[in-house]
């Protein structure tokens, strides 16, 4: 079934409203960038299973709910739950609430000189400008119909910028809190974090749940490293298992810079996440890894790009998926080389563990090459438990189902133990122990 | 007292063929047997079948161990009683680190024996003392288990896990294949560590030179699923000397 006309035209409405209600007095680009994102999105609609992107992700049941903007009315934090998602870091924080900064929950003090950490919003006024020169600069309207809604819906998310050969030794949090209310409701938040050049930080993103009702998140992150920047990105979602959760991370490499960025998918009825990173300079290095943990009913498409423009660069990927229950996973793995951009050298790896005869996998590798010294290679695997593990495990006195946790968590420490800042690594341990013991 | 390990006609099958045709054993508490063969008589079939795989299925026979029905217990329950087999190929555990392996599989032991578990702190310590009786350091204890191991360092790790988990009945499946001299000794010496009247190894080798190491109380010679010749550790230089071929008539006449 084709998305109705009117379902479109629900979303048109919101954006008239969006735009009468003060977001008209934005700066005249950022108006023609909400204007050129619904205007692509009506052109567009949503997403079909008929096309190939889209061919193993049904987004008919997200289309078919309504939902509307937030209203201003702030609902109630729970203390600890930040607490804990945060796993009681002291280091900086922004905490947003249906996609507004809540500046009571935020740290903010005692930031290193040269980090600019505040909302999106704040920075348009502060520095709108600058803004302009990044945002929707690198994740285009084009990318798919949800980066053109994001882009019609803009008003506020994270803002990060660390100046020119700062480095900024704690991780900074950025923590998305949903809440579902009466209606459904559909939050955009909107991130940009520059890291200039030779510029060092770690980013953490969380977006969770503050209630189990249903709503729709759709974040766009651009992340950009100018040359020789450090990057350390680490992205949670563990929303309720009612959610919608779209999302495209688009990362932007200079010269000489290494990023280095893991994504957990935990939540959410259906999720996709569009990971597209490009290396626009000599010697970029990039580490991109994921882990997904379903269960129920859950499904989880991850799209991820990388694309190598110059020469001289590195890339190794590396997702893996634990599914249980009825869960299923898609992975479409893209990985272009530029005419030009010789000596590339990439490496993509895709592992699925199926907990259960009902749980699915897909793997697709998409290779486009166009230099002719290179090195590519991939590889994916879907399948249970290996056996011989399995059994090796219960012959050093490891009970069965004890054995089938331990490789269960194996396959996603396999992911976590990759990421190099200890104090986000030993957050994201504990996190999936609790997840697998769930 | 029943002996530590009684192997009566033991006949096994993998994938619907035949490998052992009725195979009798004693071993007794303080002793070391070896049991050699030529390449496809069955030592690793024997070796695996004793740890429980599921891929060997028992056609004939019995395996009692300190008197109880050995083929009627899970691999894990085999372990928990204190029956080791030290692999010859040691699968890889992606994301698992020894420590963390070890002390899992050291505390599954210890909670069947009804001794308190230990936490990651006192586990180190057992570790590390471990690791200095039989003379190793601690590189490849944070590693995770076997991935990117070369050989030599898959065999050493079998080893430790021996001394950590403290077997009664040790067999240890072709763990010399693959060793130069120095890790052959250094094995050999954590073996012997081991060795009391209370504990018994088998150990399974295609070759004499492992022997020299670990002096054998009894040889057998495996040849088509039977074993053709029994004697000391004479029987090991003699075959070293005329080769496999050398028992094979007499196994057919048998």
């Amino acid at each position: 079934m084709t998305p109705a006309a009117g379902v479109v035209e629900r979303y048109l409405d919101e954006f008239r409203r969006f735009a009468g209600n003060g977001a008209g007095a934005a700066p005249s680009w950022l108006q023609e960038l909400r204007q050129a994102g619904i205007e692509r999105f009506a052109a567009v609609g949503f997403p079909t299973t008929r096309q190939e992107e889209w061919r193993l992700t049904d987004t008919a049941p997200l289309a078919r709910t309504p939902f509307t903007l937030p209203d201003a009315a702030v609902t109630r934090i729970p203390s600890e739950l930040v607490e804990h998602l945060v796993g009681g870091t002291a280091g900086a924080r922004l905490v947003f609430v249906d996609g507004v900064l809540q500046p009571e929950w935020s740290v903010r003090s005692g930031l290193p000189a040269g980090l600019k950490l505040g909302s999106l919003s704040d920075a348009l006024r502060n520095e709108g400008d600058w803004v302009a020169s990044h945002l929707g600069r690198y994740a285009g309207i084009e990318r798919n119909p949800f980066t053109a809604l994001n882009a019609a819906f803009v008003r506020d998310g994270a803002f990060v910028r660390v100046a020119r050969g700062v480095s900024v030794e704690r991780p900074i949090d950025l923590l998305f809190l949903a809440s579902g209310a009466a209606r459904g409701r559909m939050i955009h938040p909107r991130n940009l974090i520059v890291l200039e050049r030779e510029a060092q930080a770690t980013v953490v993103e969380t977006y969770a749940p503050l209630d189990a009702a249903q709503h729709l998140t759709n974040a766009v992150t651009e992340f950009v490293m100018e040359e020789g920047a450090r990057g350390r990105h680490v992205r949670i979602q563990r929303e309720s298992g009612a959610a919608f959760h779209m999302a495209t991370s688009q990362s932007y490499q200079g010269k000489d810079s290494d990023f280095s960025s893991c994504s957990l998918a935990f939540g959410a009825a259906l999720s996709r996440h569009d990971v597209h990173a490009v290396l626009d300079g000599v010697g970029a290095q990039l580490l991109l890894n994921g882990l997904s943990v379903l269960a129920g009913r859950q499904h989880v498409d991850y799209h991820t790009t990388i694309d190598h423009a110059r020469p001289h660069g590195e890339s190794h990927e590396l997702f893996n998926g634990i599914l249980d229950d009825h869960a299923r996973g898609v992975f479409n793995g893209r990985i272009i080389v530029r005419p030009g951009a010789q000596q590339t050298d990439s490496k993509q790896t895709n592992n699925n563990v199926l907990l259960s005869d009902t749980a699915r996998a897909d793997s697709q590798p998409q290779l486009e090459i166009y230099a002719d010294d290179v090195k590519c290679t991939h590889g994916a695997t879907i399948g249970p438990l290996d056996p011989n593990a399995l059994f090796y495990l219960k012959t050093r006195g490891v009970g069965a189902e004890a054995a089938r946790q331990l490789l269960t968590y194996g396959f996603a420490a396999d992911i976590v133990s990759r990421i190099d800042v200890p104090e986000v690594r030993q957050r994201l341990d504990q996190l999936v122990r609790a997840r697998l013991a769930a | 007292m029943p002996p530590m390990l009684e192997i009566t006609n033991l006949h096994v099958s993998a994938d619907g063929r035949e490998i052992l045709k009725g195979v009798d054993l004693v071993v007794n508490a303080g002793e070391v047997h070896a049991i050699m063969g030529p390449n496809g008589s069955g030592k690793s079939t024997l070796a695996q079948a004793l740890a429980g795989h599921p891929a060997y299925v028992i056609t004939q026979g019995s395996v009692r161990y300190e008197g109880r029905d050995l083929l009627d217990m899970d691999p894990e329950e085999r372990a928990q009683a204190g029956v080791f087999l030290a692999f010859q190929y040691p699968v890889a555990i992606r994301g698992v680190t020894n420590a963390y392996f070890l002390r899992s599989a050291l505390n599954a032991i210890r909670k069947v024996r009804g001794e308190p578990e230990l936490d990651p702190m006192d586990f180190i310590q057992v570790l590390e003392e471990k690791l200095r009786a039989i003379g190793w350091d601690d590189s490849f204890i944070h590693r995770p288990v076997n991935e990117g191991f070369s050989g030599g360092e898959k065999k050493r790790n079998e080893i430790l896990q021996m001394a950590v988990l403290e077997p009664k009945l040790a067999v240890l499946d072709e763990t010399d294949s693959g060793l130069d001299i120095d890790a052959l000794q250094t094995v050999a010496e954590a073996v012997n560590r081991l060795r009391s009247p209370s504990r018994a190894t088998v150990v399974v080798t295609h070759y004499q030179r492992l022997l020299n190491y670990i002096v054998p109380d009894f040889v057998h010679v495996l040849v088509d699923g039977r074993i053709a010749r029994s004697g000391d550790k004479a029987l090991a230089l003699e075959l070293e000397e005329k080769g496999y071929d050398w028992v094979k008539p007499e196994a057919a006449v048998a």
